[in-house]
């Protein structure tokens, strides 16, 4: 799949941002007045920064509203619904920690619990999808809401919880590898079932509809930056678990906080980046992928 | 609401056949001619005439070799446009209800003025039927020439798909998949209709009929004739003689 700046920018800054303000409303670390301003405007800079920047794919973000009529069936307009109710719930919980200096538990723990339902229903937009074996398996949930809730522990500075967490989101991560380098091969999609010609011989495509690219070669077709995966998931890994936990194990000062942050972030670009640049659409068997 | 219907009254869609197909792409041709000036946005071009030309289509033409065990290889032409699922992915991942399937026939279509261009229908199709428009930046994709086959303002015979009015070689037929007496449904019966990569859960409703046995040239090729004379008579068969003799 085309790995699209700005989808790579949505996922991985809001699903730090959700991870962020999850923390926030059950309390940790438990901040009031400025302190408190200091944290929200983080968490909310992050998770709505990466929500505009998922409209920039948009062919018509002026019609963006109409995406919250179809929430009986779409995971995407489910997405814009639970976001925007997570960031109404927790703008209330911050206005009581901001102005009146009192943390209104129940509300917290209300938006906790929204802002994991938002990354899970982002990352069910993409695990729903049968036609991207790589990206359709119970994994792929488990691996945003990890990196979801590592990060933003990493963000609210909680050195006891924080590296447990990085360490078990990258075992997930090196699991959600494992397991989609084998996903299309057992989806059991190949050229022989996408034209039905199996029974006869070995399909082969011999000759492409035309002679140039098109929609569906550009953004489900995407096979530039496989290349260089085995290394960037090492380097993946380095950054986005092994030198923030390292790092949150130190002795703790601001710089090297902001190295670990700044470290992690990067490293989920990456795995985020690999996310879509590594997964395979079927139709790419009727141009002759995988053959 | 882009649920999808439990059973549509009608199932309009086509049967390709795959033994008549030869891969003229005139199908190609008469479709983006229809419905670039026809119902919803036009289909545009992008570099038309420059280095790299592309551009929207709502079927394609494929053309794969398949390669027996034994015996020569086949080559089979293979269009591929919108199958007009009963199960659409397309249908139930789109945010704004822009795309839907119709109760009356089943057509998978969008309605323009909805899409926001998000492109997740077009990821949810495991077809490749369904691409962005360059220009208007709305999903297009086949809508069984709606506005064809129902257009009282066109002769009779022409109230079809473009793509199937055009074909040369008779290779398309469209037709109601509900009624069990169709041309379509007793072609799919009688010849083997073939649904595509079902094991994707799509319950797609075209279909399409695998090429028919071919004759086998190679075994008739590689028999040799019997000699019909090994002595030639006069003086040719006296001169092989002499000649053996030397």
């Amino acid at each position: 799949m085309n790995p699209a700046a700005s989808v790579i920018a949505f996922t991985s800054l809001s699903g730090l941002g959700f991870g962020l303000l999850f923390w926030l409303g059950l309390g940790f670390p438990p901040v009031t007045d400025w302190v408190a301003f200091v944290f929200f405007a983080l968490a909310y800079l992050l998770a709505v920064g990466g929500l505009l920047a998922s409209t920039f794919h948009l062919g018509h973000p002026e019609r963006a509203l109409k995406a919250f009529t179809q929430w009986k069936t779409s995971w995407l307009s489910r997405e814009a619904w639970s976001s925007v109710a997570t960031l109404l719930v927790m703008a209330a919980f911050g206005a009581g920690l901001l102005f009146a200096g009192i943390a209104i538990a129940p509300v917290g723990w209300l938006g906790a619990v929204l802002s994991l339902l938002t990354v899970f229903t982002t990352s069910m937009i993409y695990s729903q999808l049968r036609t991207v074996p790589r990206w359709h398996q119970p994994l792929t949930p488990v691996l945003f809401l990890s990196l979801s809730l590592s990060g933003g522990a990493l963000l609210a500075g909680m050195t006891s919880v924080a590296p447990w967490l990085l360490v078990l989101a990258g075992v997930i991560q090196c699991l959600h590898w494992w397991r989609g380098d084998q996903a299309l091969a057992s989806s059991g999609t190949t050229l022989a079932t996408a034209t039905g010609l199996g029974s006869i011989g070995k399909v082969r495509s011999f000759e492409p509809p035309h002679t140039g690219g098109n929609y569906l070669t550009r953004e489900m077709i995407y096979v530039v930056g496989r290349k260089h995966a085995r290394k960037l998931r090492v380097i993946a890994l380095l950054l986005m678990v092994v030198l923030p936990a390292v790092l949150l194990l130190l002795p703790i000062s601001h710089a090297l906080a902001a190295l670990a942050v700044v470290s992690h972030l990067t490293g989920v670009v990456t795995s985020r980046w690999l996310f879509f640049a590594e997964a395979e659409h079927v139709v790419g068997l009727y141009y002759g992928e995988r053959t | 609401m882009t649920e999808l219907p439990g059973e549509t009254t009608r199932k309009l869609g086509l049967v390709i056949d795959l033994d008549t197909c030869v891969g003229c792409h005139a199908c190609v041709i008469s479709c983006k001619g229809w419905n670039t000036e026809n119902y919803g946005a036009p289909l545009s071009d992008q570099d038309a005439y420059g280095a790299e030309p592309t551009g929207t289509f709502l079927n394609r033409v494929h053309s794969y070799e398949v390669q027996p065990d034994s015996g020569p290889a086949q080559l089979i032409h293979f269009p591929k446009s919108c199958l007009h699922c009963e199960d659409a992915p397309c249908v139930t991942v789109c945010p704004t209800g822009a795309s839907y399937k119709r109760v009356e026939d089943g057509i998978v279509l969008v309605n323009e003025t909805d899409c926001i261009g998000c492109g997740l229908c077009a990821w949810a199709c495991p077809y490749g039927a369904r691409e962005m428009d360059g220009a208007e930046k709305v999903m297009k994709k086949c809508t069984l020439c709606v506005d064809r086959i129902y257009n009282e303002n066109l002769p009779e015979e022409d109230r079809e798909p473009a793509c199937v009015r055009t074909c040369p070689a008779g290779a398309r037929h469209f037709g109601d998949f509900a009624d069990p007496d169709s041309n379509v449904s007793r072609l799919t019966r009688e010849r083997g209709g073939i649904e595509l990569m079902s094991e994707q859960g799509t319950r797609p409703v075209n279909r399409y009929l695998p090429p028919r046995a071919k004759d086998r040239m190679a075994e008739t090729q590689t028999q040799q004739l019997d000699p019909v004379a090994t002595d030639l008579p006069g003086f040719l068969g006296w001169l092989d003689r002499a000649l053996d003799r030397l």
